[in-house]
């Protein structure tokens, strides 16, 4: 076994957990406080990304790609709020999954219409082009250090502000007891729509931070959708903490899974079944862990204390 | 929306059935399924601005018959596609049915119109059982084998003298496909293979594995924006300096404007480049830029040939187009002035053309092009002709 490969490999799950843990904190937090299914989620990334990449293209600053790409998810995020969503928050799941999967196939359209079909480019800013050599031998991407330091870094700022200030408190009284919480004098309408203006701009946050990786295109929030969809199932709905403990575990079991199985298996079998049988238990492997805690721990995680 | 659209192009696809004047003075009807809708949308506009080049360069007229074309949209679905080829066959009684991005699409949809004798010209998709066993003595291909280009790409590579090579490609039967075609030619070890989830946009894992491996370079296939992610994190994890890549169907005009300098020094495999040289290319391209304003891809060039193919082989037969023997005589021996330069049918009916490795360079104006580094092959055929017994 050589350690070193196995440090950068773990080094590059955490990476991938940081990312999903980005989507995740958004959707739980909606779909956790205000008990609303948003399958939109994946398209304010996707609106992020285009965003950002063409502010970036427009500035020549990333850094001020991302100061117009966040604020931007967020009033999107505010505008699609107040007029379609609230209209759905009274509905069962049903309409609600209904309704935000018209609006993710309606944002895909969007793009292509304003963008065009093909995927648009963006790049990593030069300064942050280079390489880390972390491990003599390995070099590791500057830009992917710096996903990972922005990732943790919002995990951090977001728990603080939920457990340790007003406007925290306030969001978790109104998602214990909305009913309770307005008959306080507190106008938990706006609160919500607050709430998922915020988590709008996490997936925007998420989707500028991986437009120079990814290709700019329409339908690019859909495979990250479902992950994050996996993740906060696991983590335990509308749970931060377990948001971010679930991004991490299923970003280093799907990085070691794919490139540690093959190996694995290859020991065992002869290279064309062992070439056949891992990507297939490996596209498995996140959703054998949220399988089984669906059956053992269908809380989650880290369950939230307030929902 | 999309499930909308496409019912709206149904009722007008049956009112033109409806509608359709007794054959009084029989046009050539073509049917163009082809991906328009969702991502790959890109491939089938590509495709049709190529054959609408090529019938404008018959004048509008293909064979000199009054051109009836008909722009259908499979969104990528195999039922989708079997659906238009029914409809075009019973229904419309097209004479040809061409366009085909994707292998699995026109596997699904061939049946009906093979069954009823219905010409089929691919301009894209070339799947190993056309070319194989179930080839067809209706079926043609004016673009490639699939394994056409993986199989260039290990002459390439045992050529250039690397001992060891790395492969890289999406889990899915194109991509294994693809490594196959390339482990047919090659002669050296392979270094490793790794085959990527089809929902898969991070690479990390795998570049980390590529690195620690040390191959002499690196093989691979991710069409479509599996590439353009592909490519930008194999350069973002600074391999472009260490380890050469050559790939096919990655690094293409639909691509490289995504891609940006990320591509710069990939090579690809092709069976033709917008910058060969011989005057039927400098006129398909010339006259492509100054209509649609972007530099054709191969999925232009191809569909363009399929064009040229049903214009020659009408004229040949003087547009009587019900005697289908006659007919499928002139399109095997149909002499186009392709802008690949040669061009003939192998007798599977696919084609026997040169093979090329073209390069992504930065021009000194700062965009993005292609260019021809060498001829690899002359005159080449694809591996499944031998078990195609045309009857």
């Amino acid at each position: 076994m050589d350690w070193a490969l196995l440090a950068i490999q773990f080094l590059n799950g955490l990476q991938l957990g940081t990312m999903l843990f980005l989507m995740s904190a958004g959707l739980t937090l909606v779909l956790g406080i205000m008990n609303f299914v948003n399958l939109a989620h994946g398209a304010f990334y996707m609106l992020g990304a285009y965003i950002a990449a063409t502010a970036y293209r427009a500035s020549g600053s990333f850094w001020l790609a991302g100061m117009v790409a966040v604020p931007a998810t967020f009033l999107i995020g505010v505008a699609v709020d107040r007029f379609c969503l609230r209209r759905l928050y009274d509905r069962d799941h049903l309409a609600q999954v209904l309704g935000t999967f018209g609006l993710l196939m309606f944002f895909n359209e969007l793009v292509r219409v304003i963008w065009g079909p093909a995927a648009i480019f963006a790049a990593v800013p030069t300064s942050l082009e280079s390489a880390v050599e972390l491990l003599p031998g390995m070099p590791f991407p500057l830009y992917r250090l710096v996903i990972l330091l922005v990732g943790l870094l919002t995990g951090v700022v977001l728990y603080l502000v939920i457990a340790h200030t007003r406007l925290g408190m306030r969001v978790r009284a109104g998602a214990s007891d909305r009913v309770m919480t307005a008959s306080m004098g507190l106008n938990v309408t706006l609160l919500s729509t607050f709430v998922f203006g915020a988590g709008a701009a996490l997936a925007g946050l998420a989707g500028y931070m991986a437009s120079p990786m990814v290709a700019v295109q329409s339908g690019m929030g859909d495979p990250i959708l479902i992950m994050t969809l996996v993740v906060i199932v696991i983590g335990g709905i509308g749970s931060i903490r377990g948001a971010l403990l679930a991004s991490l575990l299923v970003g280093i079991t799907d990085t070691l899974g794919r490139v540690y199985l093959p190996v694995m298996l290859g020991a065992a079998f002869t290279p064309a079944v062992s070439n056949a049988l891992s990507p297939a238990i490996t596209s498995m492997l996140t959703y054998l862990i949220m399988a089984a805690i669906l059956a053992f721990r269908p809380q989650g995680l880290l369950a939230a204390r307030t929902g | 929306m999309l499930t909308l659209l496409n019912g709206m192009g149904w009722v007008a696809l049956l009112c033109l059935g409806a509608w359709a004047p007794a054959a009084a003075d029989e046009p050539l009807k073509i049917g163009f399924v082809s991906t328009f809708s969702g991502n790959a949308g890109v491939l089938g506009q590509h495709m049709y601005d190529g054959f609408m080049l090529g019938v404008d360069h018959a004048g509008g007229k293909l064979g000199g018959l009054a051109t009836d074309i008909l722009k259908l949209d499979d969104q990528f679905k195999p039922d989708v596609g079997l659906k238009l080829t029914r409809e075009l066959v019973e229904r419309e009684k097209a004479n040809f049915i061409v366009g085909f991005v994707f292998s699995n699409v026109l596997l699904a949809a061939a049946k009906p119109a093979l069954d009823s004798h219905t010409f089929i010209i691919s301009g894209n998709a070339g799947p190993a059982d056309f070319a194989g066993a179930r080839c067809s003595p209706y079926f043609f291909s004016a673009s490639y084998q699939n394994d056409f280009n993986d199989e260039g790409a290990g002459i390439y590579y045992t050529n250039k003298g690397y001992k060891r090579v790395y492969l890289l490609a999406p889990n899915y039967v194109t991509g294994r496909d693809a490594l196959a075609g390339f482990k047919r030619t090659y002669k050296g070890e392979i270094a490793g293979e790794l085959y990527t989830k089809l929902d898969q946009v991070d690479y990390s894992a795998e570049l980390t594995q590529l690195r620690a491996a040390r191959p002499d370079a690196a093989y691979v296939f991710f069409p479509g924006g599996f590439g353009i992610n592909f490519i930008k994190q194999f350069y973002q994890a600074g391999l472009r300096s260490e380890i050469p890549v050559l790939s096919k169907a990655t690094v293409d005009m639909t691509n490289l404007p995504a891609q940006g300098d990320a591509a710069v020094g990939s090579k690809e495999v092709t069976h033709w480049n917008w910058d060969l040289d011989n005057p039927a290319n400098r006129r398909f391209v010339g006259d492509f830029v100054k209509k649609y304003n972007y530099t054709p891809s191969i999925f232009s060039e191809s569909s363009y040939d399929v064009a040229q193919l049903i214009d020659s082989a009408v004229r040949d037969v003087k547009g009587n187009l019900s005697d289908k023997d006659a007919l499928r005589k002139a399109l095997e021996t149909a002499q186009i002035q392709s802008p690949r330069g040669s061009f003939r049918f192998n007798s599977n009916h696919f084609p026997i053309h040169a093979n090329y490795v073209i390069e992504a360079v930065k021009k000194s104006d700062g965009t993005l092009t292609l260019v021809t580094e060498q001829k690899l092959r002359d005159e080449a055929g694809d591996s499944f002709v031998s078990q195609c017994a045309m009857k």
